[in-house]
């Protein structure tokens, strides 16, 4: 810790140097709160606006965004590549699942546990978490790819062994409780699930946000951009890839415990190697290293099953032909996209999104002139 | 780009947002008027389901649901049910419990599914039946054989479809025990409810002590020359599979190169005949001898007036697809749906269709009774045994009926239902 | 003891098909720094032609060829239509990229031949010969040691001792003053994607009859054992990734056979750990000191 604290004005200049962001420095926790609170503000707006199956949607994002957020500072902010953080998202969601039994089997009730299963499949899943981290401090590009993949493939493998306590391959239910009464009765209870959901991602991304905007989150970039710099600024390199990874995966237990209270059943064919992928995939097509980025990655998670379908149905086929082409064509379709984007616009949605605004930015003042 | 990373965030959560709010009109849909019936119009009912289409668990799968659909497409040119015609949404899952939980509330929540039919899987249909409980959709003929979906107290809206695997387990011991006494029995399962189950039933007929060996394999690793090697190893001469497809050519291609040649008993999940043969290619001799389950109608049996009607209907509205041991089943689904349909009236609401499933007497293509009841969720409570001889696999002996706790394998003697002529159920 | 004899050969005969499939990674990893994540999609796409092939012309062994000659020049398509154009600034493009070829390959062979499983034939009996009453080898999998050998002594001699092999060492350590001597670094990087595709293509026609069959998704697996073997071996070392494909192979038909399938993976995960922390490059990775 001291040697992180005594790095901190040479680091300064290295990364953040000139930035007003710097001058201002005492505000920001003040902006993040501030732009979490309409964040919040807007989304309870929208939960009362729209049906319950969209209510469901954007609350699978939300679980989604709190892993995808993570990834993003893990392997954009830090430079560390994980194909394993659908593992680490199964920590949390069992680990929910386990406390929540064991709370209902004792017959206990109240608002209160829920938060706390969710804090504890954090807290599980950041040690998880550290021990890989501490692997993958050592470990470089591919070899930490081939580490993590290794790490999401063990998943099914742990729940099958260990069946007395994972149930095998059907995995656990998640008792959830109801919406609180003082809500009315028929208070909708996918409304309820994006409020639980949505609390909690923005509670974690205002953190997240805090901490890139931090002294750590420069030493990320820092360890990212240039190793030999950063540890001749006084970096440590190897502290900061495990806080990297650790806050990485706190996240993503957060964002598995979330979907498993969602989904109210945990089972390792949800965490698959495939969601592990996918991920990775979403973070980037969303735009590398920016939280809004990871948030176009978790809407493209969530809407890609849903685009799957309407696009097959779209289509009148004979039925031979719409066999085959059911599922598989809007898989081409997304892997040809995929393709394309990374080679026509490496920055993701994000990065387009940008360049576009910038653009008209930049045409506005001379129209004025 | 600290402030425009940001603003940047803003924006792009309020347009996500946006979109979303966008994207739909309607308000609050169930429980707000009372008076209409989700997915049911005078003309239309719809009903949908969850299969793996895509994926590596979608193989033979993938062909349930579109025979489904031909058959109610079939019924639907002859007038539909009570003058309704079905639409039949058919949702990809890949098999994965994730695209489940959200492809089962787009058909309940947009969709307005009047019921969901067959959904496949047991991981990934476990973990919507809280959420179809709790929106009373009857939830019908889930496409697996575990016990999970007969529990009417606490799942009342929930019917299974297969005999669960403990009554199947119970008749190929039967099998054994009565006509390969003394032999060495051993016991390969999947690694989750299908080989547990299957092994319970097994072993209720034999004794725990009567099975040998006990081997299980998992999906994700496809060498299973170490199982194989054990049998061999131990002398076995009877080899009960609870195995998919995929799995049982494998062990018989494996024991095969082992030089290993015991008598196969095959659950009916892994023992169709053109699905096998086609996999092991020019090894399909090797299936010769080996004793399967099933409770539809043999697909090569074309004296079979099911098989007739069914063909024909994969002719006219499948688009002739290969026809195997899946389109027979899905035409049976959709079968006993219709009869189940044309029972319950044609003031049609979900409360009456669960009635009707639950006070039975369906027949239909199935080879043994359903035995849906207010007590029983089960489907099929029994299996006919097949050989495959000449490269043909035929049913022999009698059709048998059990339960899955302690009851006796019993032979089950009504004779076979006949399709109606024009291959719709009749209202009675 | 049978059963080790047993588990031993029955390992060391998947190991060697491990073992040509890391090579390939390996040799698209030394020409451009990319680990293909597409290899196994490509290889079963290469399968699928010769199984056509096969099927119209009732020839194993012409269908075999075709395999080859389809993943040379799948290989080299994907290098000059795709991965030539992807900005390689980020490692982490490519691998997208190829996620992204991975997902288009397997819903084109979904579209073509459906999700059924087709039968991968093998060439020669899979039965073991005994010796000694103990079931030793099949003429298969002498088949499979034999063709793997030829496959890795062929490539040693290519880039030891060809002039090519030369060019396309050069192309791929320094591609600036090769192109300065008058190599086509282009060209070369070509060559080396068409190899690695058509020695994927080799691995996938040699394992798939040992597994379930012809299936869009059959590499999935196969792929995660080659590059756990690749990156066991050593992804800069032709050596260590036949070392590590044998490691491999072995590791995972002790576990099965002695522990139980299911405990694959861990051990899979436990021998990536126990290597490359002490090795962080890899069992064949120079000592050199480390580049940061």
């Amino acid at each position: 810790m001291s040697a992180t604290r005594a790095a901190v004005p040479p680091k300064q200049q290295l990364v953040g140097a000139g930035r007003p962001a710097d001058r201002r420095r005492g505000s920001t926790l003040l902006r993040h709160l501030a732009v979490v609170l309409a964040a919040g503000l807007l989304l309870v707006a929208v939960s009362y606006s729209v049906e319950p199956f969209r209510n469901f949607q954007l609350a699978t994002v939300a679980a989604y965004f709190c892993a995808t957020a993570g990834l993003t500072v893990l392997t954009g902010l830090n430079g560390q590549l994980s194909l394993g953080h659908g593992a680490l998202m199964a920590t949390g969601a069992y680990t929910v699942a386990l406390c929540q039994t064991a709370f209902a089997d004792r017959g206990m009730t109240g608002g209160w546990l829920l938060p706390l299963s969710l804090a504890a499949a954090v807290v599980s899943t950041v040690a998880v978490g550290a021990v890989v981290g501490v692997a993958a401090a050592r470990l470089r590009g591919p070899y930490l790819a081939g580490v993590t993949l290794a790490v999401a493939v063990v998943v099914p493998a742990l729940a099958v062994t260990f069946d007395g306590v994972f149930n095998g391959e059907q995995g656990l239910s998640v008792p959830v409780e109801p919406p609180p009464l003082s809500l009315g009765a028929y208070f909708p209870y996918e409304r309820w699930q994006l409020w639980v959901t949505g609390a909690a991602t923005l509670l974690a991304l205002l953190l997240l946000a805090n901490l890139i905007r931090s002294r750590y989150g420069r030493t990320f970039r820092a360890v990212r951009d240039d190793e030999v710099a950063a540890r001749l600024a006084g970096i440590h390199v190897a502290r900061t890839q495990v806080l990297a990874f650790v806050v990485s995966a706190a996240t993503a237990g957060l964002g598995g415990a979330l979907l498993a209270v969602l989904a109210q059943s945990v089972s390792p064919g949800a965490f698959s190697l495939t969601l592990s992928l996918f991920l990775l995939m979403a973070v980037v097509i969303g735009g590398l290293g920016r939280l809004s980025g990871a948030l176009w990655g978790a809407v493209l998670l969530v809407a890609l099953p849903d685009l799957t379908h309407s696009l097959t149905e779209l289509l009148t086929l004979s039925p031979a032909v719409a066999q085959r082409l059911e599922g598989n064509l809007p898989l081409a379709i997304f892997g040809l996209t995929l393709i394309v984007v990374m080679i026509a616009a490496p920055g993701g949605v994000q990065g387009l999104l940008s360049r576009l605004g910038r653009a008209l930015l930049a045409r506005r003042p001379t129209r004025h002139s | 780009m600290h402030r425009k990373a940001h603003r940047g965030l803003a924006i792009a959560s309020t347009l996500a947002l946006l979109i979303a709010v966008a994207g739909c009109g309607g308000d609050d849909g169930p429980g707000s008027g009372g008076a209409p019936v989700p997915g049911v119009t005078d003309t239309e009912i719809t009903v949908g389901t969850h299969m793996p289409l895509t994926g590596p668990a979608s193989a033979g799968y993938s062909k349930i649901a579109p025979a489904t659909k031909a058959y109610f497409d079939y019924v639907n040119a002859n007038g539909g049910v009570h003058g309704r015609k079905i639409t039949y949404k058919i949702m990809d899952d890949g098999y994965n419990p994730a695209n489940t939980q959200q492809v089962v509330r787009q058909l309940v929540l947009q969709d307005k599914v009047f019921a969901v039919l067959n959904g496949l899987g047991t991981p990934t249909h476990t973990g919507v039946l809280d959420f179809l409980k709790s929106n009373r959709v009857p939830d019908l003929f889930v496409a697996s054989g575990s016990r999970s979906w007969d529990q009417p107290d606490k799942y009342p809206g929930t019917f299974g479809f297969n005999p669960d695997y403990t009554v199947e387990g119970k008749i190929l011991a039967t099998y054994a025990k009565t006509n390969l006494a003394g032999q060495k029995v051993c016991f390969l399962g999947q690694d989750d409810d299908f080989g547990r189950d299957s092994l319970v039933g097994v072993e209720k007929v034999l004794g725990a002590s009567a099975v040998a060996v006990k081997q299980t394999y998992v999906t994700s690793n496809t060498n299973v020359a170490p199982q194989i090697g054990a049998f061999k190893a131990a002398g076995c001469q009877v080899v009960v599979l609870a195995t998919v497809p995929g799995f049982t050519a494998l062990s018989i291609g494996t024991a095969a190169r082992l030089g290993f040649k015991p008598q196969w008993l095959v659950s009916n999940v892994g023992a169709d005949h053109p699905t096998l043969a086609k996999q092991l290619g020019a090894a399909a001799p090797l299936l010769e001898g080996m004793v399967g389950t099933n409770y539809l109608p043999m697909q090569n049996d074309t004296a079979n007036p099911w098989i007739q009607l069914f063909t024909k209907i994969n002719k006219e509205h499948n688009g002739d697809a290969p026809f195997d041991g899946n389109t027979v089943y899905g035409m049976s689904v959709g079968y006993l749906f219709v009869q189940v349909l044309l029972a319950a009236g044609k003031d049609l609401t979900r409360e009456k269709v669960l009635d009707a499933v639950q006070k039975g007497g369906f027949q239909g293509p199935g080879l043994v009774p359903l035995r849906f009841s207010e007590k029983d969720h089960s489907g099929y409570g029994g299996q006919r045994l097949s050989r495959v001889s000449g490269g043909v696999q035929t049913y022999f002996g009698p059709a048998y009926e059990t339960d899955e706790a302690d009851g006796a394998v019993n032979e089950y003697t009504a004779p076979a239902a006949v399709p109606p002529a024009n291959g719709v159920p009749t209202g009675s | 003891m049978d059963r080790f004899v047993f588990l031993t050969v029955d390992g060391l005969s998947r190991g060697a098909v491990y073992a040509a499939f890391a090579l390939a990674l390996v040799l698209i990893w030394r020409a451009a720094r990319v680990v293909n994540f597409a290899q196994g999609a490509m290889a079963v796409a290469a399968a699928y032609v010769a199984y056509s092939v096969s099927t119209a012309t009732g020839s194993y062994w012409l269908g075999f060829v075709v395999a080859i000659v389809a993943g040379l020049l799948l290989g080299a398509l994907v290098d000059r239509v795709v991965m030539r154009h992807v900005d390689h600034a980020s490692p982490l493009n490519p691998v997208i990229v190829a996620l992204g070829l991975v997902l288009l390959i397997q819903a084109v062979l979904g579209m073509v031949y459906g999700s059924e499983f087709r039968p991968a034939q093998a060439p020669f009996s899979r039965s073991a010969l005994t010796v000694g009453g103990v079931a030793v080898l099949s003429p298969y999998d002498l088949f499979v040691f034999a063709t793997i050998g030829v496959v890795v002594s062929g490539l040693a001699w290519l880039f030891a001792r060809t002039p090519v092999g030369l060019r396309m060492r050069a192309a791929a350590f320094a591609p600036e003053v090769s192109r300065l001597l008058g190599v086509n670094v282009g060209g070369m990087l070509t060559l080396g994607w068409a190899l690695a595709s058509g020695v994927g293509a080799l691995a996938a026609m040699l394992v798939l009859p040992t597994e379930l069959g012809l299936h869009p998704h059959a590499m999935d697996l196969g792929f995660v054992s080659a590059f756990t073997a690749a990156v066991v071996g050593g992804l800069d070392s032709p050596p260590g990734a036949v070392v590590g494909g044998l490691v491999v192979g072995l590791l995972l038909s002790y576990v099965s056979g002695y522990a139980g399938s299911d405990l694959t993976p861990l051990a899979v995960l436990v021998l990536l750990l126990a290597v490359l922390l002490v090795r962080p490059g890899g069992l064949f990775a120079p000592v050199a000191a480390r580049r940061v």
